[in-house]
């Protein structure tokens, strides 16, 4: 499974952001992943608009001191974690 | 111990024992409760209240049949208002598709639909219900929505068989989860064991199959297997770990740390109609039993694995070595393990009639065992 850059993802059914103990959190069939910076970035930006691309873009300037390089690749995999666990369609 | 306690993460609300449906592995217990016993719309509102208050992230809608219940819509609406995930655990037998759609409106999240098999011959037989039509149609309603779908199979001796057959019909629906679980042995399938134990070779058997749909449907649907304690080397980490993770409340409000809690001697459970979760999750003496390690005999007090299984579960202890303190005698360390392995090896050398794949053969009525089902509670 690759993660095209032209794809736009979307949170799938039954996964949605959540709150616990001031925590965000995404919620998930019988799983919940706890959020913090970078990966509560990712996935508000997984709402079918935004482009793996666009995401990428907008994740390194906000990491703007993290190398652009690294930034990607971490988000390419955090992406196919989450395709993984089945929490993401992909959209044309 | 309370200072480390954390709160628990999902509350499981068994709003009726009633059911359309009988099956023989029911895992509600002997006795069940009336209708006139269940909690009140107004208290299962107040009791998602505390419990999202308290933390906890998840409700989990199940029975008996849930939709049994006729303010199910209330009581869904009530949920998501506090703040909680929830899965509505159902047979999908009393459901239209203007129930559906009323459930997803109320802010239903996640569909668990369970299935007794991939066939008709085999759910009819399994549930004492002609029921597997009604699952079908309602895989096609669910298409038509925006909400997770997971197929629950119970595995057993007479369905393990089945397994891509059981694939084969997710893979039509909107499902991206499966569940395969084995039947686990209390209430009605301890009484029902010796018919529903898998054979070992039935098992490899199924362990391959789900090995390769896993890696087959990677990214599309999750595919999960829990295997039969009974052929496991160690037990499982029971819920979790008794009063670590999960709360249980009965139709009548009882507050317990698992399932079949009930079948342990001389354990008194709360209710929430008396006292609030909270008080409840960090005080009663039943959450307090068996929580940490002063409880434990040996061989789980000095073992390495007494923080990842907790000793295994404490019902099943209770069931098979007659004290609920004992070390599980599924786990290969356990003294009372050979009681296990002499029930696990009269399943293996006793003929079975299904085969791989095989349909009900021409005698199937003179190989069909005599079930005990679950009767309805009034
Ligand atoms: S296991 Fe079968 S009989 Fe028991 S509650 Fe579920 S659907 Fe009803
Ligand atoms: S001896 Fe106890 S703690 Fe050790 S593996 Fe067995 S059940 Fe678990």
């Amino acid at each position: 499974m690759t993660i095209e850059l032209t794809s736009r993802p979307r949170l799938a059914a039954g996964c949605r952001l959540g709150e616990n103990n001031q925590e965000r959190i995404l919620q998930m069939p019988e799983r919940a992943l706890r959020l913090n910076g970078p990966s509560l970035e990712i996935v508000t930006r997984c709402d079918g608009k935004h482009t793996v691309q666009q995401i990428v873009s907008e994740l390194q300037q906000i990491y703007s001191k993290a190398q652009p390089r690294k930034v990607e690749e971490d988000i390419l995999g955090y992406l196919a974690l989450l395709q993984k666990e089945r929490a993401l369609d992909f959209e044309e | 111990m309370p200072h480390e306690l954390s709160n628990p993460l999902a509350l499981i609300a068994e709003l009726t024992h009633r059911c359309p449906l009988h099956c023989v592995y029911c895992s509600n217990p002997l006795e069940m409760q009336s209708r006139s016993n269940e909690l009140p719309t107004e208290t299962w509102s107040r009791v998602f209240q505390e419990a999202a208050q308290f933390g906890v992230l998840q409700a989990d809608f199940t029975g008996g049949e849930p939709l049994a219940r006729t303010d199910i819509i209330d009581l869904v609406r009530a949920a998501r208002a506090a703040g909680l995930y929830i899965n509505l655990i159902t047979s999908g037998l009393p459901l239209d598709e203007t129930k559906l759609s009323a459930l997803i409106a109320a802010g239903l999240d996640h569909i668990q639909l369970s299935f007794q098999g991939a066939r008709e011959e085999i759910s009819n037989e399994i549930s004492g219900t002609k029921s597997h039509g009604q699952k079908l149609r309602v895989l096609e309603w669910i298409k038509q929505h925006r909400v997770a779908l997971t197929l629950n199979f119970v595995i057993h001796r007479r369905n393990v068989d089945q397994l891509e057959e059981m694939v084969a019909l997710a893979e039509t629906s909107s499902a991206t989860r499966i569940e395969f679980a084995n039947v686990q042995y209390y209430g009605w399938a301890f009484a029902n064991r010796e018919n529903l134990l898998p054979t070992r070779a039935q098992l490899d058997r199924s362990m391959a199959i789900i090995k390769r749909e896993q890696e087959r449907l990677e990214g599309r649907i999750r595919v999960e297997y829990v295997v039969p304690d009974y052929y496991a080397k160690y037990p499982k980490p029971c819920m979790g770990g008794w009063g670590r993770k999960l709360m249980l409340i009965t139709p009548s409000g009882g507050a317990l740390p698992c399932h079949a809690a009930q079948v342990i001697p001389g354990l008194s459970f709360e209710n929430v109609k008396e006292r609030s979760l909270r008080d409840i999750w960090e005080r009663s003496a039943a959450f307090q039993k068996f929580r940490g390690e002063d409880w434990m005999q040996e061989p789980c007090k000095n073992c390495d694995r007494r923080d990842q299984d907790f000793g295994g579960c404490r019902c099943q202890a209770l069931l098979l070595a007659g004290d609920a303190a004992a070390t599980d005698p599924v786990c290969s360390l356990a003294p009372l393990r050979p009681k296990v392995d002499a029930i696990l090896a009269a399943v293996n050398l006793a003929p079975v009639s299904v085969g791989a794949g095989a349909g009900p053969s021409p005698n199937e009525s003179l190989t069909r065992p005599s079930w005990l089902y679950r009767p309805n509670p009034a």
